[in-house]
Order: structure tokens, then sequence, then C-alpha cells
């Protein structure tokens, strides 16, 4: 016990005595979770809206004075060409082209319907379709107001309707803060907990000090736990501070037991970190182990579900997902903030992550060599 | 020259001597492309959804049928009462449950109105709001065909084009990401940390007396690196057109020659950071806690720059990747020439000047 106290003591004066580590330890992640979770929104606010109106009649500056009302919508410019529009979409300048074409107000009038063209940009899928949805449900608006105003006299014929409500649960405001706030603190928790672990063993063995340490009687285990605690109760530090600034600067909900996340992630964090060691042992110099530590980093953080629906992958990618903790840690963190769920919900994740964290820690103090 | 390129060439046998690092240069981009191109999507596929139908007749039945055959969404399960909703939604499986009010057919056909009630789980609020909308959609497309036969006057008809992304694949939105987030920060990375490296290993002092030149040995450092990142950047552009189907629509010459000006943007940013650490973790943390979460948030990369607040979107100038991306998009998706994208690139060329020139006078040629 004296002998992991000693290695702890060391480990702790050495990360106190780097002036340029501390900062970057504990004051970047939290700059970056309050400046970069207003980033990761989907709501679309300004939609840049080109309009071109060749019909020029009181119906289409009617239509028109529906977007130009709406505040998801910036109209930026009109023009009388398709091709001054197209230019628009090219150079960036709108994401949407309206084009009412001539007599519109006649043709439908006449002949009861008319054809708008709706011209996107596309390149973003996703915003495309919402861009597209909003559109639609304008016009249809507009569309249903117009057949009310011009048909008071065959409103005889009434059809039948499917009524659908719809409510959102745990989020009905869909503040999307409330969902990324729990993702990036998991994101910023691992990545300082995986490189300083994964740079710690390999970094004395470059520089030499490993000798001395492996010519002591320190036993593998004490020397594998000396290196494990003091990353783990700064990384558990950084989760508890970050849990904090996202309850009182941002409002993130927490329903469920925060006693029991805490359990998850003390679990959780000795996946990481044993994962980081292995890396260390396996490699000769910080380069490589840097190298191989973004690698799996980048994966993990990708695929975990943090910033693209894990449902959306395809089959084989979600089964990679089996080894993936930050996947684990991620819907754990989201489940039980904010829909409450119980020990009894998260039970399956939990031995999963718990037999994870015996295999990882395990196979690092076996591959912990000392001799070099 | 003869000493510089001496320098240069120790510096590639640095590189090519250490065998695993050339293997994760090399190697792991491409693996991660693969991955990431198949894998990151924002699609809805196969959502879980739970149906709690009270009335079980011929018509909610036919509704049920369209949902779960129309590839959004898998039936999770079947509820039988209000009290398993929120059961099933605390379990983490179930994205959505849809319940259908009793005499749900006869409602319809007697008084004309029917009522469905959607619940979503918004815990995840993006997903929720397409789920929730891609049900509508369903259910108003199942109406519509009931309906047909009533003719509704004064339609207008949206005629929707989608421009540059017709099928609307997120690979298009996603491979120029991968590209600009790869070689971000390997290029950082790389350069940071090598000079980084020499500094911990005492090896800077040798360098620093021998007669090159700070210019030099910052050029040094980074022309190996330069070349390496370039058929980094081939390599993922052409897998993303072989295997993603991604169009290079402009002139491919363009493309490589902006690849390069990013790669030295990002390779001169890697030596700023150098400059500032003074060993290999420092510089790591820098270069990765510093640059991966706003490379991949206040690039436009996932999250739309426009949708930002304010602030936000004037913070995202100073973000080399935004740039780039903007560029890339612009050539393989628009198709368009140097006329359209001389601003972004103007940009790009003014950061790397800038950092080279800071580090310039931040190099130290003495040791403390």
């Amino acid at each position: 016990m004296r002998t992991i106290l000693f290695i702890l003591r060391k480990e702790f004066l050495q990360i106190k005595r780097n002036k340029a580590m501390l900062p970057i330890i504990f004051i970047m992640p939290f700059i970056q979770l309050i400046i970069l979770v207003h980033a990761a929104t989907f709501e679309m606010k300004h939609i840049r809206l080109h309009v071109i109106d060749k019909d020029m009649s009181s119906v289409s500056r009617e239509l028109i004075s529906k977007f130009s009302g709406s505040p998801f919508y910036d109209i930026t410019s009109y023009s009388f060409s398709d091709k001054e529009g197209e230019e628009d979409l090219r150079s960036n300048k709108a994401d949407i082209v309206l084009v009412i074409p001539e007599h519109f107000e006649k043709k439908l009038r006449k002949e009861n319907s008319c054809e708008v063209q709706l011209i996107i940009n596309s390149i973003n899928a996703a915003s495309a379709g919402l861009i597209n949805a909003y559109t639609s449900s304008i016009l249809l608006d507009y569309n249903v107001n117009l057949v009310a105003k011009w048909s008071v006299m065959n409103s005889s014929v009434q059809a039948s309707t499917i009524e659908t409500t719809y409510s959102y649960w745990y989020n009905p405001e869909l503040n999307y803060k409330n969902y990324m706030v729990p993702g990036i603190l998991v994101l910023l928790v691992t990545i300082i907990g995986m490189v300083l672990s994964s740079l710690n063993v390999v970094r004395e063995k470059e520089i030499g000090t490993i000798e001395q340490i492996n010519i002591t009687p320190i036993r593998k285990y004490q020397f594998i736990i000396g290196k494990l605690v003091p990353f783990w109760i700064i990384a558990m530090f950084e989760l508890a501070f970050g849990l904090t600034i996202g309850k009182l600067l941002f409002g993130i909900p927490i329903i469920g037991n925060v006693a029991l996340l805490f359990l998850f992630a003390s679990v959780y964090l000795l996946v990481i970190l044993s994962i980081g060691l292995l890396i260390s042992t396996l490699n000769n110099t910080q380069q490589q182990a840097m190298f191989i530590t973004w690698f799996f980093m980048m994966i993990f953080i990708m695929m975990s579900g943090l910033f693209t629906p894990v449902e959306s992958m395809p089959e084989w990618a979600q089964k990679i997902n089996i080894i993936n903790p930050v996947a684990y840690f991620i819907k754990t963190m989201r489940m039980v903030l904010l829909k409450g769920s119980g020990f009894g919900d998260i039970s399956g994740l939990f031995a999963s992550i718990c037999t994870y964290a015996v295999i990882m820690i395990s196979f690092a103090t076996w591959r912990y060599r000392k001799v070099s | 020259m003869k000493r510089f390129l001496g320098f240069v060439k120790k510096e590639f046998f640095h590189i090519f001597r250490d065998y695993r690092t050339m293997i994760v240069l090399f190697g792991l981009p491409v693996i991660q492309v693969l991955i990431f191109g198949y894998a990151i999507n924002t699609d809805l596929k196969d959502a879980h959804v739970a149906i709690l139908d009270n009335s079980k007749d011929q018509m909610t039945r036919q509704i049920t049928q369209k949902i779960v055959s129309s590839g959004y969404f898998m039936l999770g399960e079947n509820l039988n009462s209000t009290a398993d909703i929120e059961k099933s939604f605390r379990s983490g499986k179930i994205k959505e449950v849809i319940i259908f009010k009793e005499n749900f057919a006869r409602d319809y056909l007697k008084d004309g109105k029917a009522k469905i009630q959607l619940i979503a789980d918004a815990s995840d609020p993006n997903n929720a709001n397409l789920i929730v909308n891609y049900t509508l959609a369903i259910i108003n497309n199942y109406q519509m065909s009931l309906m047909k036969e009533f003719k509704i006057p004064f339609q207008i008809t949206p005629e929707v084009r989608m421009r540059y992304n017709p099928e609307l694949k997120s690979v298009f939105m996603f491979v120029p990401g991968i590209i600009t987030i790869l070689l971000m920060l390997v290029c950082a990375m790389m350069t940071s940390i090598s000079i980084a490296r020499e500094k911990e290993m005492g090896t800077m002092e040798i360098l620093l007396v021998s007669p090159l030149k700070p210019l030099q040995i910052l050029a040094g450092k980074v022309i190996p690196y330069v070349l390496l990142s370039f058929v980094n950047a081939i390599t993922i552009i052409l897998m993303g057109k072989w295997v993603f189907g991604m169009p290079v629509t402009g002139s491919y010459l363009l493309l490589l020659g902006v690849s390069i000006l990013f790669i030295i943007t990002a390779l001169s940013l890697g030596i700023f950071i150098s400059t500032v650490a003074n060993n290999q973790m420092t510089a790591m943390f820098i270069s990765l806690v510093g640059l991966f979460l706003p490379t991949i948030l206040l690039s436009g990369f996932i999250f739309p720059i426009e949708n930002m607040p304010v602030p936000l979107q004037i913070l995202s100038y100073i973000v080399p990747a935004k740039w780039f991306i903007i560029v890339i998009k612009s050539i393989m998706l628009k198709g368009l020439g140097v006329t359209y994208i001389w601003k972004e690139l103007c940009v790009l060329f003014g950061m790397a000047v800038f950092f080279i020139l800071i580090s310039m006078r931040k190099f130290k040629i003495r040791l403390e």
C-alpha cells in the first residue's frame, strides 16, 4: 500500500510540475464545452432565399410575403431570371431559389393548379431535406388559405381527416444543448484520460526513466494502479465539474440518479485508461503511441453516436460498436441524465462495461514487462 | 542549399525508419475514411417504433403496415397500455410510440375524424424531429390515397429540384469533411510533435548550433510532411471517387493545388503549436484537444454554420477547416473555378503566412 502511495505522489508531482499542461487539462476543455455546445444544432433559422417572381401578381406577392414574414427565411435577393438564381446557388449566396412562373395567378384560377419551382442546394442532404419540408409546409399553408378564400361556393363536400398530434418527451422544446452537453463532456473526459495514460509509460521509456522504476521492488500491479489512479481522479473531477457547468450554465436536466452515473463513469474510465496504458506499453516512442491513440479515439468518437445517430449506421458498423466504450458511456449518460433511466434499464450496458474493464486491465497488466 | 538538402534528407530518414509511424500515417487515414464514409450519416433508417393500437381494425393495421414497411421504421414492440410507454422509452430501445385511439376506423368513416397520437423520444432532438416528420408524411400519404376521388381546387404544387446532390446522399457532405479533418489533424499533429520531439530529446540543441537558419530548420521539418500529406490527400480523394461515388466535377489540378495549400496551412499551424509546446505531450494535447472539436464543430462538417449563433459564426472564420471545406465542395460538387473561390484561398494563404511569421519570431535559437 505504501509503495502505491509513493508512486501516486510521484505521478501527481509530475503532473503538477508540468506548467504548460495544467491549463490544457483543466481549462481548455471547459472553455470548449461552454463555447462549442452552441455550435451543435441542426435547427434552421436563416434559410437564404432567392426569389424569382415572373408573375408579379397580387397572389405571387402574397405568397412571397409569407416567406418574408417567416422567422426561418431571409430573402437575400429578388431577380427575374433563372440564371441569377443559379448563380447565387453556385456562389453560396442562397440556399434555395423559389421560381414563380409567368401567369401564375391566371393559371391557378383557370386550370386549377400551377407549379412553382424550388431549387435547393442539396450538398448537405440533411438540411436540404429540412428546407424542403419547411418550404413545402409554408406553400401548403398558403394554399389552404387560398382555397378557403376562393372557393366559398363549393364547400359542401368535406373529406374525412386523420388528425395526428405529436409530442416530444424528455425534451419538449427540442433543445439541442440538452443532448450535446452530456456527449461533449464524455468526449472531453475520454480524450484527456486516454491521451494522458497512453503517453505516460511510453514517455518514461523514451526518456529512460522506466529503467529506474524497473529496478525497484515495485510490483506490476502496484505500478499499474499507480499509473491509473491519478488520471482516474483527474478525469472524474473533470466529469463532475463539467456536469456542474452543464447544470448551472445550460440548465440541462439531471433527471436520473447522479450516483448511478458516477458508478458507471468510474468503470468506464478504467476501460479508457487501461486501453491507454496498453497502447503505451506496446509502443516505443511517444509519436507512435500518439498516432495509435488518435486513430482509435477518432473511430471511437465518430462512431459513438455523439454527432450522428447510431441507428443510421449500417449493421456491421453497429457491430463494431460492441468494442466501443465511448458508445456505451454516451448512451448511458443520455439515458440517465435525460430520461431518468434506473439501474434496471442500464444493467446490460453496465455488465458489458465491467467485463470490458476486467479484460482491458488484465491485458494491460500482462503486457507490461519489467524488462526492457 | 546543400546543407538544407542534407537536413531534409535527415528528416526523411527519421520518418521512413520508424515503420510503425509510417503504417499509421498512410494506413490509418485510409481505414478511417472507409469506416466513416460508410458508417457516418444522418439518414433515418430502421428507427424502432412501438405501436399502441387501441382499435385493432383494418385501417390501423394498414397504417402500421405502411409505417413499418417504409424502411425508415422497424416494429420494436406492441404495447398494451399507456403505462408501458414510459418503460419502453426508458429501456432506450424505442424511439417513437404511435397510439391509435379506440374505434379508429369507425370514427373515420362515421364522424369524419380519427385520431393518432405520436410520442417521440426527444432526448435526441434532431432525430425525434426527423422521426415525427417522416411518420407524419407516411400518414398523410395514406390519407391522400384514401381520398383520391376528391379533387382539390387551386392547387399550388411545388416542383423540387435538388441541385448538386439529387439523390440526397449524405456521403457528399461527409467525405469532404473527413478529408479536411484528417488532413488538418494529421498535419498539425505530425509537425508539432516532430519538432517538440527534438526539443524533448535534446537534439534541438544540435540543430541550433548547426549553421542552418531558423527558417531552414522549420522548412526542412515541414517539407517531408508536405509530401506525405499530399500522398494522403490524393489517396483520400481517389477513395471518395471510387468507393463512395463522390464526383469531381471541377478540375483535378485545382483540387490538388488547393489541397497543397491547405496542407501547408495545417503544417504551419503545427509549427506554431510546437513553438508553444516544450514536450510532445503538450504538443499532442494542444493539437488534439485544441483542434479536434473546433475542426469538427465549427467547420460546417456536420452542423451547418448558418444555423449557429452569430458570435460562433464569427469565430468560425478563424478555423482553417471551414474555408477548405467550402473550397473542396465548390470544386468537387459544383465544379467551380478559381474565380469563385479565390477569397477562401486568400484566407488560407494568409493564415499560413501568419502562422509561419509568428513561429519564426517565437522560434528560440538559444536554450533557456
